[in-house]
């Protein structure tokens, strides 16, 4: 009906991918760095018409190694920077993100996953939760990880990781999937921010490179390497410190009736839309089947896990991969109940039907 | 009265750089400075640095700095520039970091006609690592992964990046100068005040490679490595301006 | 004639000897004592034959140079 567009201006049918890109760009993204990629070609396509519109700046990369670099450089100059790839190109950004974490340089990276190992496939899949997680970079770093399971979620994490990028120095990864990032679905989007000029950056980011001017006393060095181990050491020590702030403030989790239930189905993104669908079916065949929807994948929400009912049988992971959440389900359990993988990979999507009768034949087992 | 007719800039900060005896990082690093500092624009350039033995250029040259990933710098750079347009930004880039690893970064930075200058030193050699063949080794050079000379039948032939550059219409301004003089130092300031020229008019891309002198990997006194910059390096990389906006 | 004074760091000096070879005149030369990093620093001789042409500071990669020239008030 026309009347709720009418209402609210901002609300609007998106794909995914130009939803995340649009809130980006509200959330104050004036430097977008991509290389083409399957299934997130929408986002650097929208950047390429939308950005410089709003005042912003967009390069196609010659790859996804330079693609963070460039957003390296742009952050580490004090600019407000989202970039986006998908599962292998994630992979060639690796080594940047452990980079900027220990530089402390802001950026908002999304993931629009697919399949793999190697090329894999282009649907969409869940295998890189560890690759988000745990990251293929070298060092002890962290990046917190958002798994929206619709685009309002989505368009809502992409606008405040933004700000919570340049508030914790840190990358911050949105962890989407090729099923969310093509899809369509009603949005309403944020407002736009205000944006400092280039010339106003260092009253935010007093640490940015933007030139001292006529006091060099004031200069700005932005470094990773520290070779004596005992400055490293500290430094890590510091970098942990700020994970462990993160970990107290940004973990975040829905859960759906996991205090009174026979079994509870963990799962994130859209598994979870798929999965919620499937727990009201079982509750039509008498099973009372409770939800944990991680919402922040690192920091995980552990201690939701401790909220499970006890005459619960198992707690079922259930995943677009061969079983890399469940690692985490595992030890958020700590052996108090059964921990079993429900997965689909390769492309695979499970329906709610087929969550339930699996579900239902796990039980059997218990 | 004494007048200074040669001192040392503020562009350099007054600490000791870990380059050995004779390296001519030393000079490259103070023409860069040098010539901010002659235009005014010490506090109002960005370097972005390399991985090897200029790692820690940002202790030296006085102005804001970044470290870079291998290879990388004119991808930050390019970074840079979006958020700091009227900025001087630079890179700084021996000849693994930008002729090997980072390839492709100085290829398309050059390509979209970046509005930077880059600095590249091409020793012929990896410093830092402890002196293994560089993509600008030359033909028959001795290194630590080519013991009896390089073998081009197997290893194949150096870069010459100017030329190779040269061909890309982004860049607009490409010089090769060779620190084994101070003729040829002299000239060499000139070339980074025409990078710094052309890229504050915004005209495109300015390359200025040094050819400079790895005393210690290369087994030679400092004199005899400004030698064999004259007798063996200079026939490969022969100086000269590839590439000059009108 | 004008006189130029030529001023070494010595502790700045790591020895390389450049200054020392590209002097036209051979003015400078190597001191006999080892500086605090372990290097034999360069020294300036028959300071008064200097012609001010700066080839020393130009090739010192490490600021270890500077030159002056005496004016009269």
């Amino acid at each position: 009906m026309s009347t709720t567009y009418q209402e609210s201006p901002s609300r609007v049918l998106m794909k995914g991918n130009e939803a995340f890109a649009e809130s980006a760009i509200r959330g104050g993204c004036r430097y977008y760095f991509g290389y083409p990629i399957t299934p997130q070609n929408e986002i650097p396509e929208y950047m390429s018409r939308e950005l410089p519109k709003n005042g912003g700046h967009f390069i196609q990369a010659e790859s996804e190694i330079s693609a963070i670099n460039m957003a390296y450089g742009a952050g580490a100059a004090g600019g407000r920077v989202f970039i986006s790839s998908s599962s292998p190109g994630i992979a060639l950004m690796q080594e940047g993100m452990s980079f900027a974490c220990c530089a402390e340089v802001p950026m908002v990276i999304l993931t629009v996953c697919r399949c793999g190992p190697g090329i894999g496939g282009i649907q969409p899949g869940q295998a890189d939760y560890f690759q988000a997680t745990r990251g293929g970079g070298n060092g002890d770093y962290k990046i917190p990880v958002f798994a929206p399971s619709s685009i309002q979620e989505g368009s809502d994490l992409v606008f405040e990781a933004m700000e919570l990028a340049d508030k914790w120095r840190n990358p911050i990864i949105i962890f989407t999937d090729g099923l969310l990032g093509q899809m369509m679905e009603p949005v309403t989007l944020p407002e736009h921010i205000d944006v400092a000029s280039s010339k106003d950056i260092r009253k935010s980011k007093a640490w940015a490179l933007t030139g001292y001017g006529a006091d060099d006393s004031s200069r700005n060095t932005i470094t990773s390497l520290r070779l004596q181990p005992e400055v490293l050491e500290k430094h890590v020590h510091h970098l942990f410190d700020k994970y462990t702030e993160i970990e107290k403030t940004l973990t975040r989790a829905e859960t759906i009736g996991i205090e009174d239930c026979d079994v509870v189905l963990v799962a994130y993104g859209i598994v979870a839309r798929i999965t919620k669908e499937a727990i009201e079916m079982l509750a039509r065949d008498g099973i009372k089947a409770g939800l944990i929807r991680p919402i922040s994948l690192w920091p995980f929400p552990h201690s939701v896990f401790d909220k499970i009912s006890n005459k619960a049988k198992a707690v079922i992971s259930t995943e677009l991969s061969m079983g890399q959440m469940i690692e985490d389900v595992r030890l958020a359990v700590a052996n108090r109940l059964p921990v079993r993988l429900l997965s689909r990979t390769g492309g695979m999507i499970p329906t709610s039907l087929e969550i339930a009768e699996r579900t239902k034949k796990i039980l059997a087992t218990m | 009265m004494l007048k200074p007719i040669f001192e040392y800039t503020k562009g350099m900060l007054r600490v000791e750089t870990n380059f050995c005896p004779g390296c001519t990082h030393g000079i490259s690093h103070r023409l860069i400075t040098e010539t901010l500092d002659e235009m005014g624009k010490l506090g109002e350039a960005i370097g972005c640095g390399p991985i090897g033995c200029a790692v820690m250029a940002h202790k030296f040259m006085n102005v804001d700095m970044c470290e870079c990933a291998h290879g990388r710098a004119p991808a930050v750079a390019s970074g840079v520039k979006r958020v700091h347009p009227d900025n001087l930004v630079f890179t700084y880039q021996g000849d693994g970091d930008l002729a090997s690893i980072g390839t492709a970064e100085i290829i398309h930075a050059a390509a979209r006609g970046e509005c930077f200058s880059t600095f590249f030193v091409n020793n012929a050699i990896y410093g830092m690592t402890g002196g293994q063949m560089a993509p600008t080794t030359l033909p028959g050079q001795r290194s630590t992964t080519s013991q009896t000379g390089r073998d081009t039948g197997k290893s194949g032939f150096p870069i010459r990046v100017c030329e190779l550059l040269s061909t890309l219409d982004g860049a607009v301004y490409v010089e090769r100068v060779a620190l084994n003089s101070p003729a040829g130092v002299a000239k060499a300031k000139k070339a980074v005040r025409r990078a710094f020229d052309v890229q504050e008019k915004k005209l495109g891309f300015s390359f200025v490679e040094f050819v400079s002198a790895c005393p210690t990997n290369w087994g030679l006194s400092p004199v005899a490595a400004v030698d064999f910059i004259k007798e063996k390096m200079l026939p490969y990389y022969p100086p000269g301006v590839f590439k000059s906006p009108q | 004639m004008a006189r130029f004074l030529v001023r070494i760091d010595e502790n700045a000096c790591k020895g390389c000897e450049l200054c020392r070879n590209f002097c036209p005149k051979k003015l400078i030369t190597v001191s006999a004592h080892i500086n605090d990093k372990g290097y034999s620093p360069a020294e300036i001789s028959r300071e008064e034959e200097c012609i001010g042409c700066m080839s020393c500071a130009l090739m010192c990669p490490d600021g270890a140079i500077s030159i002056y020239e005496e004016v009269s008030e």
